[in-house]
């Protein structure tokens, strides 16, 4: 008996095919997230709000994945920004390979923004890189805030957590200090933006993506 | 031989609505895990030597890979029954996540998410170990 020495990636297909699309999303200066949360945590509503304000002279565009419906992408194609529908079918998370053929028949010339809404899951999706620039991660107010502490890989490898349904804390039992120290200790560097529908937070979100954009833009930013 | 069989469905995307309601919940992605891992096995083996048989496969899985070893396993032996990789074993070697720390360069186990530097104090401390999510080696029988 003797033995192989391998030492590779397991998703090494999807590493190369999450390289060739970041080299794509480099040479075009398109900035790219990808949003992730557990279902019902409020990435959609948010994603609404952000394309209410965003200026209409940026050209951003949206995938958005689910296990079914095409619901959400009606629900973000209102604001004229193209929205594409990933269907996953019953898969637990997008794949670079998804990512790669919705955007094929999109020219990316002239883009400036790509919002990956990812499927409502705080597990699986942290495996998988798009090509993205930055994960981030929303965790609500109505979750427990040991959401941190259960699910560490992804406010480990997400840049920025949004702490959504803020105008809910009166009525929940939630500590939203101890949420963010649960955070912290997973992540110390994490950045945190606390949210609400009603319009909370989300000069400083928008300010978040328009200042990552403008570094994009200028090749301050370049994804790793 | 294409032990692979069945993980093209993994890849999901724009199945019409209304169909694959009956696979809901068995596409985990520790299942598109082993199939990445049994893709990549096919790849290896028609590297090698007509004949080479593959006895065991040495996978590595970091604390913070987000994979569920139970799952894993049970991901395994499903995706191996009644294919040509049914006699390979699986072995997981599970990494603690450690930590590194920028000021005093004191290296230690994260225990409990304590990822203050016990030495110094120190809250920004960097991840050093405890992502991984590899294949490690295969054992080939002769």
């Amino acid at each position: 008996m003797s033995q192989i020495v391998v030492e590779k990636k397991v998703l090494n297909e999807n590493q190369k095919l999450a390289a060739e699309l970041r080299e794509k999303f480099r040479a075009h200066k398109i900035l790219v997230v990808n949003i992730i949360s557990s279902p019902g945590s409020g990435k959609t509503t948010l994603l609404e709000r952000t394309l209410e304000r965003l200026d209409k002279s940026k050209r951003v565009v949206l995938l958005t994945g689910d296990l079914q419906t095409e619901n959400d992408a009606k629900r973000l194609g209102q604001w004229g920004f193209p929205v594409k529908q990933i269907i996953t079918g019953g898969t637990c998370h997008l794949d670079a390979k998804m990512i790669e053929k919705h955007l094929a028949d999109w020219p990316l010339d002239g883009f400036d923004m790509l919002i990956i809404e990812n499927v409502g899951n705080l597990v699986c999706p942290t495996s998988y890189d798009l090509g993205e620039h930055f994960k981030i991660v929303m965790l609500s107010v109505t979750e427990g805030e040991d959401k941190p502490l259960k699910y560490p890989s992804i406010f480990l490898k997400s840049e920025l957590m949004i702490m959504s349904k803020m105008d809910l804390l009166p009525y929940v039992p939630f500590d939203a200090e101890l949420a963010k120290k649960n955070a912290r200790s997973v992540h110390p560097g994490i950045q945190i933006i606390e949210t609400s529908s009603k319009g909370d937070g989300l000069d400083q979100w928008m300010k978040w993506l328009e200042d990552k954009l403008a570094a994009v833009k200028s090749g301050e930013l370049v994804s790793a | 031989m294409d032990a692979g069989v069945g993980c093209e469905k993994m890849e999901g995307s724009e199945v019409p609505i209304g169909t694959g309601q009956d696979h809901l919940g068995i596409y985990m992605h520790e299942l598109s895990i082993v199939c990445s891992v049994l893709d990549q096995l096919d790849e290896l083996k028609k590297q090698q030597p007509e004949g080479t048989k593959f006895s065991k496969v040495g996978l590595r899985v970091g604390e913070l890979a987000g994979v569920d070893v139970d799952c894993l396993r049970f991901g395994f032996e499903c995706s191996v029954k009644d294919t040509p990789w049914e006699t390979l074993a699986l072995e997981i070697e599970e990494v603690p996540r450690r930590q590194r720390c920028p000021g005093c360069k004191a290296e230690f186990k994260a225990e409990n998410w304590a990822t203050e530097c016990p030495k110094c104090g120190e809250a920004a401390t960097v991840t050093i170990a405890g992502e991984e999510l590899q294949i490690a080696f295969v054992e080939v029988d002769e």
